[in-house]
């Protein structure tokens, strides 16, 4: 029977999306901000992943293809809740308590502030690009949209996030909040020890 | 005529020095950006995630 072929896939898969699991988790976290309700779209879409592990065809990009069920979760979850419809202030704070570790540098949390601001879609292409390690191509393949318009998304979203720190769109703690853009420049030169 | 192409030099190096300083700062949020995704991956997996892979996947060796 082929059922014993049917298990070692199984295995196989299971392997492949355990290693998956923390991809998934930075992921939603960036797309919901709060890290319990992130923490609940990712094993969310663990589990869509496994129920529909039939459809995926081994050897093609996992992350990918996780990612973009995680990405729709997202948005069909989104729509459905009347809660989530609008990023204030208020829950821009919210979020930030929730994910605020005293020990990380404020330039982090300034700028996970600046993303919230970005539109959805500027700041998942961004991420996907920047931070995930997709190329354009995975990563409109993720979206659902043309390889020109995640290139535009992301560098409108470069370009927002920006002028954002520059601004200081935002403040916090009674810091000047032009001083984000300098400490993320001398936090990223000491990480990169270049310059 | 010379003066002219000294004052373009001067305006292009203008023009250099600020896109070398908008490079940089983009590279620079890029880098923030990457450590905050990192921080995340590099968190451990809380134990539901497994829980709930491994009673899915015992559910389906049940099941069929």
């Amino acid at each position: 029977m082929s059922s014993g072929q049917a298990s070692t896939d199984d295995e196989a898969f299971k392997k492949e999306l355990v290693t998956l699991i923390p991809h998934l988790r930075a992921f939603a976290r960036t797309l919901c901000g709060d890290a319990t309700a992130a923490d609940d779209l990712a094993q969310d879409a663990m589990l869509k992943a496994w129920d529909a592990r039939a459809s995926y065809q081994m050897g093609t990009n996992m992350k990918a293809w996780t990612f973009m069920i995680l990405r729709n979760q997202f948005y069909s979850e989104k729509r459905r809740s009347w809660r989530q419809t609008q990023l204030d202030q208020e829950a821009a704070e919210r979020t930030l308590m929730a994910i605020d570790d005293p020990s990380a540098p404020i330039a982090l949390d300034e700028l996970r502030m600046a993303l919230r601001t970005l539109p959805d879609e500027q700041r998942e292409a961004l991420v996907l690009v920047g931070a995930g390690g997709f190329a354009y191509e995975e990563a409109a393949d993720i979206c659902g949209c043309a390889v020109g318009t995640v290139k535009s998304r992301v560098s409108r979203a470069r370009r927002a996030l920006h002028a954002s720190l520059e601004a200081g769109a935002y403040d916090r703690d009674g810091t000047p909040a032009g001083e984000a853009m300098g400490s993320i420049l001398a936090d990223a030169d000491r990480l990169s020890g270049a310059r | 005529m010379i003066d002219q192409d000294d004052s373009m030099r001067a305006n292009s190096d203008r023009e250099d020095a600020s896109l070398d300083e908008a490079r940089l700062r983009q590279q620079a949020i890029g880098v923030k950006l990457r450590q905050m995704f990192d921080q995340v991956v590099s968190e451990p997996v809380p134990d539901d995630f497994l829980e709930i892979l491994r009673r899915a996947d015992e559910k389906s060796k049940g099941g069929s």
